[in-house]
């Protein structure tokens, strides 16, 4: 008998079906993982088990049976007994779902005294136990800290701490790790698996990467469109799946490798030195600004139709290193393309420059204008670096390049929100190509999307740079794809270079040990 | 039946949103046909006919001059038509059509049969004030010039303090540092006092009055279009602009207005009020517009010096309050379909 299960869920936002038809049993003591993309409804499928959806939803299940016991037929005040008491729950970004204004040890207690009524002294006493449980130092100072003060993983770790504060049976975690860094989600993933097995909890893990999730789970259920592709244990899952659906999941993990290219190809763009340093906030007045150094000393080169791979955590100063190369921020040291110095120009000689160097940015939502349409997206580099070009040829141009980055025509006179993020992508790399630069330079393209979708971008960028022997400088933290599409790669820690070399030699042999952690950490499953 | 077609799906949800505020989208039919029937003013309350039929000529005495000796009186000045003798030469011969009001707002009724001010008659709607002039033309005319010094403060100073706040939000940095001290200092100085003072060696005119307030009035959307701005100069629909060498002011222009705009259009209104109550309390204290214009605070005063004549206070104090709160209304109808929050839900 399955300890929580609920039988035809079905949500609904006004006529649009979000979940149809969920069926799911989460056995005592196992690991279930949700897996499905964006949109597959997992999340919401999970927040209807303790009836925290939005208003604006509808929806109706068969039945939500917990021990035994049906769910729907609970007032109000029981549902509070169970959120936070017998069900605990944690979210996908730590800092968000804590309260900025409170301490670590206000954000433990408040679900103690509102569910066990304890005495302050009890709440601080099992607050630092739980601080232990989730590896965290069990000290006062832990417990005075505000959520600013902690890193993203400690952060999530505080959270697993609420969760668990008043000993629930099941924990929901719903995309615990995405918002944090590789070795990070590692960790924090490890930590879960620990007080699964110690604590004898059920846990309902939802996530979109399958590769992670297989490490973990005992179980797992695959989610497309609102309904239930597949279930069974994890290793029948993946070993031997059953539905095309899944298969296409598996297959889209980034893979493969780009050939070398010939020793003798001309640079492109060659920065020596570059040097960004930020000025912190003064302590006092007069005192001295202390300087943040996000970019230190780091010299690159990038050769024709060559991808150079710029990899590293968050806060290592990868996109700090972009904007300098592009010249957006204020930067030291030289940059020279195709032979020419740009670092000297001014930003009205430089114009003509910047034509040859454009980028893509990461999140497909804020880099496109939502009061532009897309033909008007496109075509604003033509009438900035050639004016002189009638309406004609330019649609001319516009219509060419949606054809080639495999959007339909019709898009030309749409707006951005009535796309989804991977054709928002293919906007945005329009966008950049339009002015036929010799260097795209990529920040994270492929981090905001799904595995099936970042495969397509990251195929399209591949055709496109044999068509138009394209240089790229791609900037990612995932490893895998970096790997897959880049000829050379560069690991960034705390804007240093740690190491950089061909990717054969990095992947198969990382000299360093921080390259050698972020790629165990990145490879774990294979 | 659809006014104008908006193409833009963005302005087509805002204004679908905006009318779905019956309060608000009512609030600004009334106040159209209040402002429109107030901009022709001359032909609803004019103390000169609109038609005259004369000895089978047509005559318009609205917008041209006659002499009098054109209707066979004795003098070679403008025709009085209010005369009852010009009214008798007239009448022989043809016939006038007068508008509702046969009164303009500085008319004095010399025919009252009680000393001024007269209460309301079936001649004065709205009775006259002290010197015998009509209260309902003289709101009429003091709602049009109160409203249009509103409106052309309002789009001024909102010109100034957009290219103000969007330099200092883009460019940020030193030049956003003084001119927000700048600001704090400017914005402290006592308006009121300072146009007082200004206005006893300037002699006020609508011009000179627009100029002094718009010196003070500016500041209202700089800080929100700087903050808007900001915000949008790390976006990176900005930056792909800047990477792509377009030009600082095209971006701010393209990209980065369209977004302070919103901001800016929900203040519009109340800016507008706040701009009507500053004239209507200068006029009120006399350091307003000269004496011979129309002007709703003058029949404020009249109104407080004249306690025994309840009907021009209250006429006056009802004509205020239905204006600014039908902007008021106005207002915040622009405001919620403008709320990106309330109409994506």
């Amino acid at each position: 008998m399955s300890l929580l299960s609920l039988r035809g869920l079905h949500i609904q936002f006004g006529h649009q079906v979000a979940v149809d038809g969920m069926d799911l049993d989460l056995e005592p003591g196992r690991m279930l993982a949700l897996v499905g993309e964006s949109g597959s409804g997992k999340s919401l499928t999970a927040l209807s088990i303790l009836d925290l959806l939005p208003d604006s939803a509808t929806w109706k299940a068969d039945s939500v049976t917990f021990e035994g016991e049906d769910l729907l037929q609970l007032n109000d005040k029981q549902k509070r007994a169970l959120r936070g008491g017998r069900i605990g729950m944690i979210f996908q970004e730590p800092l968000t779902a804590l309260n900025p204004l409170h301490t670590v040890e206000k954000q433990i207690s408040e679900s103690l005294f509102v569910h066990q009524g304890m005495s302050h002294a009890q709440a601080r006493k099992r607050c630092l136990e739980l601080l232990e449980q989730v590896e965290l130092p069990a000290s006062d100072d832990m417990l005075k800290r505000y959520p600013h003060q902690l890193s993203g993983g400690q952060r999530q770790r505080v959270m697993i701490a609420m969760a668990l504060a008043n000993n629930p049976q099941v924990l929901i975690a719903d995309e615990p790790t995405t918002a944090l860094d590789v070795t990070v989600q590692e960790t924090i993933l490890t930590l879960i698996k620990r007080l699964q097995t110690e604590l004898g909890l059920s846990i309902l893990l939802i996530s979109h990467d399958l590769g992670v999730v297989g490490r973990f789970a005992d179980d797992i259920i695959v989610m497309h469109n609102g309904k239930r592709v597949e279930a069974g244990p994890t290793r029948t899952v993946l070993t031997e799946p059953q539905q095309e659906y899944t298969r296409h999941l598996l297959d889209s993990e980034p893979q493969g490798r780009m050939p070398a290219l010939p020793e003798d190809t001309a640079v492109l763009l060659e920065a020596t030195d570059i040097d960004v340093a930020f000025k912190g906030k003064r302590t006092r007045l007069l005192a001295p600004a202390p300087v943040f150094q996000a970019v230190d000393r780091i010299s690159l080169t990038v050769h024709k139709g060559e991808t150079l791979g710029v990899v590293g955590e968050s806060g290592s100063g990868k996109s700090t290193l972009a904007l300098a190369l592009l010249r957006l921020i204020a930067s030291k040291g030289s940059i020279t393309l195709d032979g020419t110095a740009i670092h000297t120009l001014s930003q009205g000689q430089l114009r003509p420059w910047r034509r040859r160097m454009q980028v893509v940015f990461q999140d497909p939502f804020g880099s496109l204008n939502p009061r532009m349409t897309v033909g008007q997206a496109i075509a604003e580099g033509l009438a900035v670096h050639e004016p002189a070009l009638s309406r004609e040829e330019r649609d001319t141009r516009v219509s060419a390049l949606l054809d080639e980055v495999g959007l339909p025509q019709q898009a030309r006179h749409r707006y951005p929100h009535e796309f989804s993020g991977g054709q928002r992508q293919r906007i945005a790399i329009a966008r950049a190509l339009i002015l036929q630069p010799d260097l795209l330079i990529l920040d994270e393209p492929t981090s905001a999307l799904d595995r099936s979708v970042q495969f397509q971008i990251l195929e399209l960028l591949k055709s496109l740079q044999q068509r138009h022997q394209l240089s790229y400088l791609f900037i990612s933290h995932d490893l895998k794809v970096i790997r897959a599409i880049c000829h050379r790669v560069m690991v960034m820690k705390d804007g240093q270079v740690v190491e950089q070399g061909d990717v054969e030699a990095i992947f198969d042999a990382p000299q360093q040990a921080y390259t050698r952690k972020l790629i165990n950490a990145a490879f774990a499953g294979d | 039946m659809p006014l104008l077609k908006i193409t833009n799906p963005v302005w087509a949800r805002q204004w679908q949103a905006f009318r779905s505020n019956r309060r608000g989208y009512w609030s600004l039919w009334v106040f159209l046909v209040l402002f429109v029937m107030s901009l022709g003013a001359e032909l609803v309350a004019n103390e000169k006919p609109l038609l005259v039929s004369f000895d089978g000529d047509w005559y318009v005495p609205v917008f041209n001059s006659y002499p009098e000796t054109t209707f066979g009186g004795f003098f070679e000045s403008e025709a009085n038509y209010r005369d009852p003798v010009v009214k008798e030469l007239i009448n022989e011969k043809g016939w006038m059509i007068w508008p509702p009001i046969a009164f303009s707002y500085n008319t004095i009724n010399y025919d009252l049969d009680v000393p001024a001010p007269a209460p309301p008659s079936s001649e004065n709607w709205l009775g006259t004030d002290d010197q015998g002039r009509d209260i309902l033309a003289g709101l009429l005319y003091g709602f049009r010039i109160s409203v249009l010094f509103g409106l052309m403060l309002t789009i001024l100073s909102s010109i100034v303090g957009i290219l103000v706040g969007a330099v200092q939000g883009y460019y940020g940095g030193k030049l956003d540092l003084f001119g927000q001290r700048f600001i704090e200092i400017w914005s402290s100085m006592p308006t009121l006092f300072l146009i007082i003072i200004i206005s006893s060696f300037v002699v006020p005119s609508f011009w000179s009055l627009l100029v002094i307030m718009l010196l003070f009035s500016w500041m209202t959307l700089v800080d929100l279009v700087r903050a808007e701005f900001l915000r949008c100069r790390n976006m990176d629909y900005v930056r792909s602009a800047k990477a792509m060498g377009v030009r600082a002011p095209v971006i701010m222009f393209r990209h980065m207005l369209p977004n302070a705009m919103v901001a800016t259009l929900t203040f519009l209104p109340f800016i507008l009020n706040a701009a009507v109550v500053t004239l209507t309390s200068l006029d009120f204290i006399g350091f307003g517009l000269p004496p011979d214009a129309p002007s709703l605070g003058r029949l404020v005063g009249q109104g407080k010096a004249n306690l025994h004549a309840p009907w021009i206070g209250i006429s006056v104090f009802t004509t205020l309050t239905i204006m600014l709160t039908l902007l008021v209304f106005i207002g915040e109808a622009i405001r919620d379909a403008f709320d990106t929050r309330k109409f994506l839900q």
